[in-house]
């Protein structure tokens, strides 16, 4: 079963993660607002609409390419404090090096494929920027092609 | 043909707004022309279209180069890198 999720409030990686079953192999990552050089806050933007649809396409690829039994993407967007969950995904196979390099695919190509934009926030007027791509997220990506 | 534009990250905040009904030019071809001619439009378009290279682009909501051609579109989206996960 195939859930993508795109959410405004707290993501509950546990509630996820046992959300995937109990398949022989069920692998996951989490990724968590980092408190950088002092951030204070983080704003995620996306493009509704096109958001869902990249993320179902991508979730769509990961299935024909390893064979699933759940999968799941959540994908937090507004404004989160260090150290709660920004995205969770995860895939559930009968064996583990589906699992495993499904999750990984899902992680690294999302950060290439779906439209989210960071802002941090480290206090006072000014100190607000926006995030800027790194080269190793474009070479993780490319990975899987 | 009226398309709508839509603007994200700090390509919104220096455009000034998030989306906007434009009747975009026949000659217009790509979009790369497209956002040479949105820069004429205001000082916070030229800041934001300033300099192409730091520039992505979506037609109808998918990702396209900025050589892609226009016609046809109805949203058209410009926006930096994306920097989600």
């Amino acid at each position: 079963m195939i859930v993508v999720r795109v959410q405004p409030g707290p993501l509950d990686p546990a509630a996820e993660l046992a959300a995937l079953g109990a398949s022989g192999a069920v692998a996951s990552f989490t990724g968590h607002v980092r408190a950088d050089d002092g951030v204070r806050l983080l704003e995620l933007e996306h493009y509704p609409g096109m958001t869902e649809r990249a993320l179902e396409e991508l979730a769509a690829a990961a299935a024909e390419r390893w064979p699933l039994s759940a999968l799941r993407i959540v994908h937090r967007v507004g404004a989160m404090q260090p150290g709660e969950a920004i995205v969770f995904v995860g895939a559930a196979s009968d064996h583990r090096a589906a699992a495993l390099e499904a999750t990984a695919y899902l992680i690294d190509r999302l950060k290439t494929d779906a439209p989210f934009w960071k802002r941090e926030s480290r206090g006072g007027p000014d100190a607000a920027s926006w995030v800027e791509r790194r080269a190793a997220d474009d070479e993780a990506a490319t990975r899987w092609d | 043909m009226p398309v709508q534009i839509l603007y994200f990250a700090w390509v919104r905040e220096l455009v000034g707004v998030g989306m906007e009904r434009i009747d975009l030019p026949g000659e217009i071809a790509t979009i790369a022309e497209l956002i040479g001619w949105l820069a004429a439009r205001s000082e916070g378009h030229a800041a934001a279209m300033a300099d192409p290279a730091r520039l992505r682009a979506a037609i109808d909501q998918r990702f396209v180069s900025l050589d892609a051609p226009v016609a046809g579109a109805r949203e058209i989206a410009l926006f930096p890198p994306v920097t989600g996960g």
